[in-house]
């Protein structure tokens, strides 16, 4: 068994531009979950609103800059969109709308024709190549044997993990202001913080856009690592590996998002190798799981990490026991 | 008209039949095996009224390679012979559909996971419907729309009573809901048309699937949910916890039964019922009566029985229910089994009318949780009225729009409803601040 390629290759995807994308998407969500108590389970609905409007920008004749701009405020629209009709429900309700939305307006980005705005199931490729064109690195493979990143992938998580280190130290300050300080007593007590004269609503509302543009930047840059955006990109599915992520690395911790995203990859990679490895070298018989069937012990496993996390411990890695056990309304 | 009709179809089986052996010298990638031996992928087409449609080409590709081709005859009848065991993509070629048979989900256009089995005959299907310019009055497409519409809201409404009163005597919001109406189609599909299953006719496998469904929301409320109540966890983090469990059985049951959508084995070709207006399949007034009969069944029992009584006193107010001597934990273990049975036979209900598919329960997730909350969370009888407002609305839009936007439509009318009467039709105002 090649046990140092499957390492070699787990390392790369922990540190790869999937998992810095899928960490700054888990920062939006800490902010409304983990800061906020916010159940937003249509978070992947802000990804594809910021890769969206990054990819039809584009397409339509402007730069790629103006595209991550349009992206990152479509998302605030987005986020009122979400917010001022459901942020007064209670958390089941919130949860409910929010995961209908993003099906509703993954449901209307799908239905176009090719000829659309959206390009329908087709959708839109190639609109990155401003980005590439700023690479500064040379032509090459950079890292040692099988740990290696090409030229390309170097450069976009330089800027993904740079990104991910900016939101992490905005969010961390922003939440440990008085603003921040009103987030937190809103999760912890949404009545007491009412009493004190906070408008309780205003608050959540500006919890849920600042994610959601954060949700954006991920979005965006999934967007162009792929150079490809495709409505199918965007399932419910999506938001709940965020979830599980988050609670792994530890909700309501600030490096809690960074921290979920590196395990996170690593073990899901890590089994997949040894998984495929297994099945090639025939010690996994292939009545029991061959290689199609791999995509499936995947998720078998988020599902069942999440679940026994949230049971034995939902405070995760990095969080904290007595904020994570209330009950959020 | 009719008459032509069988004649043409008459003649052109003829000459089919009387072409055939020189139709596979020509043509060698129709036949690449002896015909009767070895394994091979077939099927019927049929179109929204169960009419045959022939001369639609079928391509049958091996991750890349095409293995065969055919195109369906009279009958509507097709056979690609494959030369092994192995999973295969087969895709319906869409620009051969005749005007007016369109594919029902575009998307399926390609089965791209048909597994065949050595020696074995595999079935495939592609949901056919009408397209543009089918030639039906306006007034019989309301009135099929509407029955079909009927149709889809009772089987909602059964599947998701288990939700809503879950929801009544827990104030659980259960994720993984949709895993409960599936494992119902799976178990009546392994009792009845697997070939490792016993083969017992549908009826039975039905009531087999129901009482292990039942069984399941046992062990549901048993082996999980109960010891998290008594650990006191709060209701975000059951959530979560249901979002998990939904996740690993979803993907559990894509490890077991495959991603391809399969039909049970008994009623699937069934021609309309010319009944006036409209022209259901007998399986569609089987299904339709089915419902009715556990919907009344279910309604009869709350009013009537100690147990109903005591479930509607816990779901309006536990702690009232419980210092007047109900036993709460058993009226919750009793919910469960009870959601747990109804929610499995609604999968066998699904599958019935549809295909039997690993997601199609968390298909029917968002749905259900429109007609709960459109007749009011937590209520005994919301998910009647709601399930069959849904079913209703988004059957009928289909009218205006194209059927791809129907499960936008039921969730408009969630969005609406949240925004207007969160508490639903048949709830109260405190129930949701």
């Amino acid at each position: 068994m090649d046990f140092i390629g499957v390492l070699a290759d787990a390392f790369r995807s922990a540190l790869g531009p999937s998992a810095a994308a899928f960490a700054i998407a888990t920062v939006g969500l800490n902010v409304h979950y983990g800061y906020t108590g916010l159940l937003n389970f249509g978070h992947v609905a802000f990804l594809m609103v910021g890769a969206y409007g990054t990819a039809i920008t584009v397409d339509q004749g402007a730069p790629l800059w103006a595209g991550a701009l349009v992206g990152v405020a479509a998302a605030v629209v987005l986020g009122l969109a979400f917010g001022l009709p459901t942020l007064r429900l209670r958390a089941d309700y919130l949860a409910i709308v929010t995961i209908a939305s993003g099906e509703v307006l993954r449901t209307i980005v799908r239905s176009g024709g090719k000829d659309s705005l959206t390009h329908g199931v087709f959708g839109i490729q190639r609109f990155a190549d401003d980005f590439f064109d700023l690479n500064p690195f040379p032509d090459g493979r950079y890292g040692w044997g099988k740990f290696a990143f090409s030229e390309r992938q170097l450069w976009v998580l330089t800027v993904g993990w740079t990104v991910l280190i900016l939101v992490t130290w905005f969010v961390g300050h922003a939440i440990r202001s008085p603003w921040g300080r009103v987030l937190r007593a809103i999760r912890e007590d949404e009545d007491a913080a009412r009493s004190l004269g906070k408008n309780v609503f205003a608050y959540k509302l500006q919890s849920l856009v600042l994610g959601g543009a954060i949700g954006a930047l991920a979005g965006i840059l999934i967007a162009i690592e792929r150079q490809s955006v495709n409505p199918d990109s965007y399932l419910p599915v999506g938001t709940f590996t965020a979830y599980a992520l988050l609670i792994l690395g530890g909700a309501g911790a600030n490096l809690g998002p960074a921290l979920g995203s590196i395990v996170y990859w690593f073990v899901i990679e890590f089994t997949n190798g040894v998984l495929n490895e297994g099945i090639a070298h025939g010690w996994i018989p292939t009545s029991v799981i061959d290689t199609t069937d791999v995509g499936a012990v995947r998720f078998m496993l988020v599902g069942l990490a999440l679940m026994l996390l949230m049971i034995f411990r939902p405070q995760g890695i990095l969080g904290k026991r007595e904020e994570v056990l209330l009950d959020a309304r | 008209m009719a008459r032509r009709l069988w004649f043409l179809a008459l003649a052109i089986a003829i000459v089919l039949v009387l072409n055939a052996p020189a139709f596979a010298q020509n043509d060698p990638s129709s036949t690449t095996l002896p015909a009767g031996g070895g394994s091979a992928i077939t099927g019927q087409l049929l179109d929204g009224d169960d009419n045959p449609v022939p001369d639609v080409e079928i391509l049958v590709e091996q991750d890349g390679p095409e293995i065969g081709r055919a195109i369906s005859g009279a009958d509507g009848f097709f056979r690609i012979a494959v030369p092994a065991a192995g999973t295969y993509q087969v895709t319906l070629i869409v620009d051969t559909l005749p005007d007016g048979v369109a594919l029902r989900d575009e998307s399926l256009a390609t089965l791209s996971r048909v597994r065949v089995r050595e020696g074995l005959e595999k079935p495939v299907r592609f949901l056919l419907g009408e397209g543009a310019g089918s030639g039906v009055s306006t007034i019989e497409q309301f009135a099929n729309l509407t029955s079909d519409g009927l149709r889809l809201g009772l089987i909602l409404s059964v599947a998701s009573i288990g939700l809503s009163l879950i929801f009544g005597v827990t104030g659980l919001t259960n994720f993984a809901h949709g895993e409960l109406v599936t494992f119902g189609a799976l178990v009546a599909y392994f009792a009845s048309t697997s070939a490792a299953g016993p083969g017992l006719p549908l009826i039975l496998a039905a009531l087999v699937a129901t009482a292990f469904g039942g069984a399941f929301g046992f062990a549901h409320e048993r082996l999980l949910f109960r010891p998290l109540r008594r650990r006191r966890s709060g209701n975000v983090a059951l959530i979560v916890v249901t979002i998990g469990l939904g996740l690993f059985l979803r993907n559990f049951y894509l490890l077991v039964f495959d991603g391809s959508p399969r039909p049970f084995d008994e009623y699937t070709v069934q021609r309309g019922l010319d009944l006036g207006l409209i022209s259901p399949r007998a399986k569609d007034l089987a299904i339709i009566a089915v419902a009715l009969a556990v919907l009344l069944a279910y309604g009869i029992a709350l009013r009537r029985t100690r147990l109903g009584t005591a479930m509607r006193a816990v779901a309006d107010d536990r702690d009232l229910a419980e210092s007047s001597g109900i036993d709460v934990e058993r009226v919750i273990l009793v919910t469960w089994s009870g959601g747990g049975a109804l929610a499995a036979l609604g999968g066998v209900l699904v599958g019935l009318s549809d295909t039997v598919q690993f997601d199609m329960g968390f298909g029917l997730l968002l749905p259900m949780f429109a007609a709960v909350i459109v007749g009011g969370l937590g209520t005994a009888y919301g998910p009647l009225v709601g399930g069959v407002l849904i079913g209703l609305v988004s059957q009928l839009s289909t009218y205006w729009l194209s059927p791809k936007y129907r499960i936008g439509v039921a969730l408009a009318v969630l969005i609406i409803a949240v925004l207007l009467r969160p508490q639903g039709i048949l709830g109260r105002r405190e129930r949701i601040t």
